[in-house]
Order: C-alpha cells, then sequence, then structure tokens
C-alpha cells in the first residue's frame, strides 16, 4: 500500500526523468468538501425540458456522431430524446450527465448508455455486453434482454433488465441496484463491492464470487455460490425494501419476496467508511 | 479479439456467400488480418469438393515466404498424380489463385483419411475442405476483400460459418486462418473465437492417437478434437458437450456439419455471442450489428448462457 506521507519523495523513474508529474494521494475526505456542494457542477450540463421532445434517427449515424447530437439536442433543451434505429450499435447514449428522459426504439451493442450521471433510459429492445457501466445515478430500464457485464462498476442509480442477462452482471458494482425479471448467467456478483442486485430468476454458477460487501436476492435457483459468497437472513425490511423496488421498477409487483435468496459477503475484507460521490450528493 | 458468425436456413436455400459476406464484414472490427468462410452449397451430392492450397498468400501483412508460382506448379502436378493414383478422378478443375484450388472429384472411398494423408505428403499443401457439400474460402483481409477475391458473392447454400481473424497466437497466413476443416471427417468445419490454454497436452495427446494438426493455431485443435470424438463414435453435440471439459480456456465456438449448426460457449461465458432464432432462420454473431445485417428490422435476440452448447439442423 502506498505511503502517503512519502508521496513527495521522487520515485527511482521520477529520479530518471521518465515523467515529472507528483502524485498527491488524494482521499475521499479531500476530493469531496460538502460545503462547496452549491458549486458542484459537470461541465456541459444543460437546462432542459422534459415536456421538450424530439425525434433522432441515427441509422445512417456513427455512435461519435450520434451522441453528439444527443447532446447538440439537450443543449437546445430538448428533455425527451427518442432515438430511431439504434440497429445494435455500439457505444450510443454514453456519457450523459445530466437530467434527461432518452428513449430508444431498438436495440443497442456493447457499452450503451456508459459513464452516465443522471438520465432515465428506456431501451424498447436488448443491450449487449457492458450495457449503462459506471453509472453513477439515474435509471435504466431495458424492456428484452441484455448481455454479459451488465452494470459493471456502476456506483448508483437504477438498472433494470425485464428479459435475461449474460455473465459477471454487477461486475465490480459500487453502489446502486441491478433488478432482473429473468435469469442471471455465471459470476454474477463477481467482486462487487456495494449496491443491491436483485433476480428474479435463476442465475448461474459462482455467484457472489470474490464479492467484498454488498447484497444479492434471488428468487429462483442457485447454480452454485462463488468463492466468499454465503447466505444470511432475509430480514422484514429486506422484504419491504424488496417489495418497494419492484413496484418502483415496474418488475415483479406481484412477486412473492418472502421466498427469496438473500446473498451476502462471507468475510469481511475491506472497510468502507467514506461514501461514495453519489451518496454525498444524496445526503446533500 | 476475433469475431466469428453463422446462419442456418431451415427448409430453403439462400445466397449464404453474400450474407455470410455482409455479417463477417460487420465484426472487421475485430480483426482482419484474415477471413475465412465455410459455405454448404447446394451440390447433386455426388462429387466431393476438395479445396486445397499448394502454398501460401504472400501479400502485405503476410508472415509467409515468398515462392515462384512454378513450385506452386510443381505440387499441383504431384497432386494431381496422387488423385490418379488413389482412383479420384477430377470432374472439374477451378484454380481460382495460384496457390488456391478447388477440384470436384468423384471419389468412391468413405474413409478420406488415407486419401487425406497422401495429398498433404507434399510440402506446401492442405487441404482445406473435403466434402460433398462444404467449401472452405481463407484468406487474408478482410470479409469483402475474401469474398470478391473469391467470387463468393453469389454462392447459394443452406448454412454457413465464418470468421474475421485478429492473429494473436499464430502467424498472420491462410494455414492458421479459420475455418478449420473436421480433418477427416467429410463437411465439417469449425470457427473459434477466444483462447485455449491446455493447447499442447491435448495436442500432443491427439497426435498420439494419429490426429494431423496442419497449423499452431490453438483453434484448430478444436475441430481436431471433435474429430477424434466423432471417429470414437460421439455424436457431434456429445462432442460438443464433452469440449467444455475437455478444452480449457475461453472460447465460443461454432462448427457446422452437412445438415447441422451448432455452438459451445465455454463455462466462464468470457467469450460474446449473440443468437437470433426463428423457423426459418438462426442466425449468430459475435456481436449483434452481425445479425443487423443481414435482418435490420427490429428482433429479438439473446446470448447463450455460460456452459451451453446448442445443435440445430437444417
Amino acid at each position: 500500500m502506498a505511503n502517503i506521507k512519502n508521496v513527495t519523495k521522487k520515485t527511482k523513474a521520477q529520479a530518471m526523468g521518465m515523467h515529472t508529474e507528483v502524485l498527491t494521494g488524494r482521499t475521499q475526505q479531500k476530493f469531496f468538501n460538502p460545503d462547496e456542494a452549491e458549486n458542484f457542477y459537470y461541465f456541459g450540463t444543460y437546462d432542459v425540458d422534459f415536456n421538450k421532445r424530439t425525434d433522432l434517427d441515427v441509422k445512417d449515424m456513427t455512435a461519435a456522431e450520434a451522441n453528439k447530437e444527443i447532446d447538440n439536442l439537450m443543449s437546445q433543451g430538448y428533455g425527451t430524446i427518442v432515438i430511431k434505429n439504434p440497429q445494435g450499435k455500439h457505444s450510443i447514449g454514453v456519457g450523459i450527465l445530466n437530467k434527461l428522459n432518452l428513449i430508444f426504439e431498438g436495440s443497442l451493442g456493447y457499452f450503451g448508455i456508459g459513464s452516465c450521471d443522471g438520465p432515465t433510459v428506456r431501451i424498447n429492445g436488448r443491450v449487449g455486453w457492458s450495457c449503462a457501466e459506471n453509472l453513477m445515478a439515474g435509471k435504466v430500464v431495458i424492456e428484452k434482454n441484455a448481455g454479459s457485464c451488465f452494470g459493471a462498476a456502476i456506483r448508483g442509480g437504477d438498472l433494470i433488465c425485464k428479459g435475461s442477462v449474460g455473465a459477471r452482471t454487477g461486475i465490480d458494482m459500487k453502489g446502486g441496484t441491478i433488478i432482473i425479471g429473468g435469469d442471471a448467467g455465471a459470476f454474477t456478483g463477481f467482486m462487487m463491492q456495494r449496491g443491491r442486485i436483485i433476480i428474479l430468476g435463476n442465475v448461474g454458477i459462482n455467484l457472489g464470487d470474490s464479492m467484498y460487501d454488498g447484497t444479492i436476492f434471488v428468487g429462483g435457483e442457485i447454480g452454485s455460490y462463488g468463492s466468499d459468497a454465503v447466505d444470511a437472513e432475509l430480514t422484514k425490511s429486506d422484504q419491504d425494501w424488496l417489495k418497494r423496488k419492484l413496484k418502483v421498477a415496474e418488475i415483479g409487483e406481484n412477486f412473492n419476496v418472502s421466498k427469496m435468496k438473500k446473498i451476502v459477503a462471507g468475510k469481511k475484507l475491506w472497510n468502507y467508511d467514506n461514501l461514495e460521490p453519489t451518496e454525498k450528493k444524496g445526503a446533500i | 479479439m476475433c469475431g466469428i458468425a453463422g446462419l442456418i436456413h431451415r427448409g430453403k436455400s439462400s445466397k449464404v456467400g453474400h450474407e455470410l459476406q455482409g455479417m463477417l464484414q460487420a465484426l472487421k472490427h475485430r480483426g482482419e488480418d484474415s477471413t475465412g468462410y465455410a459455405l454448404y452449397g447446394e451440390t447433386d451430392g455426388k462429387n466431393f469438393i476438395m479445396r486445397f492450397k499448394v502454398g501460401e498468400n504472400v501479400g502485405e501483412g503476410s508472415t509467409s515466404v515468398a515462392e515462384d508460382v512454378s513450385v506452386y506448379d510443381e505440387r499441383k502436378k504431384i497432386v494431381d498424380s496422387y488423385l490418379a493414383e488413389m482412383g479420384a478422378k477430377i470432374v472439374k478443375e477451378e484454380r481460382v489463385l495460384p496457390y488456391s484450388l478447388r477440384y470436384e472429384i468423384q471419389y468412391d472411398k468413405k474413409d478420406l483419411l488415407e486419401f487425406s494423408q497422401k495429398i498433404e505428403s507434399i510440402p506446401g499443401v492442405e487441404i482445406l475442405s473435403m466434402g460433398k457439400s462444404l467449401e472452405v474460402i481463407k484468406d487474408l483481409g478482410n470479409a469483402k476483400m475474401v469474398c470478391d477475391r473469391y467470387n463468393l458473392d453469389k454462392l447459394v447454400g443452406t448454412h454457413a460459418i465464418g470468421h474475421a481473424r485478429m492473429a494473436t497466437e499464430s502467424g498472420v497466413d491462410i494455414k492458421s486462418a479459420h475455418p478449420f476443416w473436421g480433418y477427416p471427417f467429410s463437411d465439417v468445419s469449425v470457427v473459434h473465437n477466444g483462447q485455449l490454454t491446455n493447447y499442447w497436452n491435448n495436442r500432443r495427446a491427439l497426435e498420439n492417437k494419429g490426429m494431423r494438426f496442419m497449423s499452431e493455431c490453438d483453434s484448430e485443435l478444436i475441430a481436431v478434437y471433435l474429430a477424434e470424438k466423432m471417429r470414437d463414435g460421439a455424436s457431434l453435440e456429445e462432442g460438443m458437450k464433452e469440449s467444455l471439459t475437455g478444452l480449457d480456456g475461453v472460447f465460443t465456438y461454432f462448427v457446422a456439419t452437412k445438415d447441422s449448426l451448432g455452438m459451445a460457449k465455454d463455462t466462464m461465458a468470457a467469450k460474446p455471442l449473440v443468437l437470433y432464432e426463428s423457423d426459418d432462420l438462426v442466425a449468430m454473431g459475435s456481436e449483434e450489428i452481425a445479425i443487423r445485417s443481414i435482418l435490420p428490422q427490429e428482433i429479438d435476440t439473446y446470448d447463450p448462457f455460460d456452459g451451453e452448447v446448442k445443435v440445430w439442423q437444417i
């Protein structure tokens, strides 16, 4: 582990002139000061009107062109954008740090809705690998199936797939909630560090393998447990939360949550005493 | 990273060469060192079609050593003489490129092992495929380049699998390109996306059992592995299911025969695959955009799960 007290000391590489920057070893306390919250903003965010709606046909656009046009429409105040003909293109709807209603009439390829903070997205089709990776806040609803690495490393927000998902759902997630209406593949919750995953159907092998923290709820059969994943008691408070969450997610509203299994980390591998940035924003 | 694609028409034929070209071209960002097609065409089923090479493409990017065309001619002559010696009659001969040939052959024996061993005993000669429906065409470049070079656009058939390759563990050459023929079984071909980590252990074991390897590409192991299982009496599906534990590493692969097409995904589910199924068409690819190239309308697709094996019949 790096010794923060000695960060100003030159490394051998720096002494040889290989690079000149001095890493400061900034901690999360230093990173976020609640007193400065009112000054917090993302560069390039827009004041949009949700009642101002437009369509965008991306059939003949590249992903970069489509994303640029979404940004352009937001800059004009459009708060509801309907994307036509996405046709499985990769990397569409990424990097949106804004409140926005984004509707896709079709399916997305890889890395759709990546690195977003704030939008409400509905995809009336399927998504490929790594949908909504690094989501900070917002809500993403997929009406059909999703590929592997669904919700990888998300830190907040609600990610809902009404169909089934591939392997490694919620890998490395650090917050937020993932809800799956169908089945989930192998290594679901692999190395998850926080947040919750709800699977109404069956789940594959190695569930919650090497999970640090967080909670997984499963309604169906479990292929096998991963290393460090263990059963826990499903409390009344868990059931109430599950009911609320499934109702808000418009999925499995009548599902019998009392029979769900609750899986948590069997060992305390790390301490997470600091709030995630999204949680801090919520606390403010 | 490589890309694989496949399609199977149920109960009808279509321009599978053109369709597969579109699917593989959509995946060209996954690799365009070489592209290969295994096309199952419409034939009367009487004669064998032998696709073989007498040399390598030594164009830009190739890791092969250049040879004079006269060397190819000499090898071709020996192939012709060996065929005559074995009682195989050449019905139709096509020299598509100086190093690449297509023969239609009248040959009555069913066991192709001895036949293949004889032909491939000629240094520099490799049978790319042998079958009554299957034709394996593979060369350097992306899908469109290979399709144009071999005039595959108009080829009509029932099913096909293909591969867009980014060379990682073996050379940029035709011998390492996919698909691999399931030597010595007629009409069997394989494409693979992934890495096999127990390649050498399996290869040594299979070579000890008399199986043949032409390249050092780990993907070839799948074709040989399945061929050995089938030689021992297993069905294609049984062989594929055994491969989930017999092969170590990460993989998604397709295998095709004269009347079926199958897929297998490793237990880690580390390699992508998207599937579309309807009553008359099954299409699959590493990415959905491959399927979209032939089905632009809104469709329902899904990812097969870890350790899943599926086989479709025509």
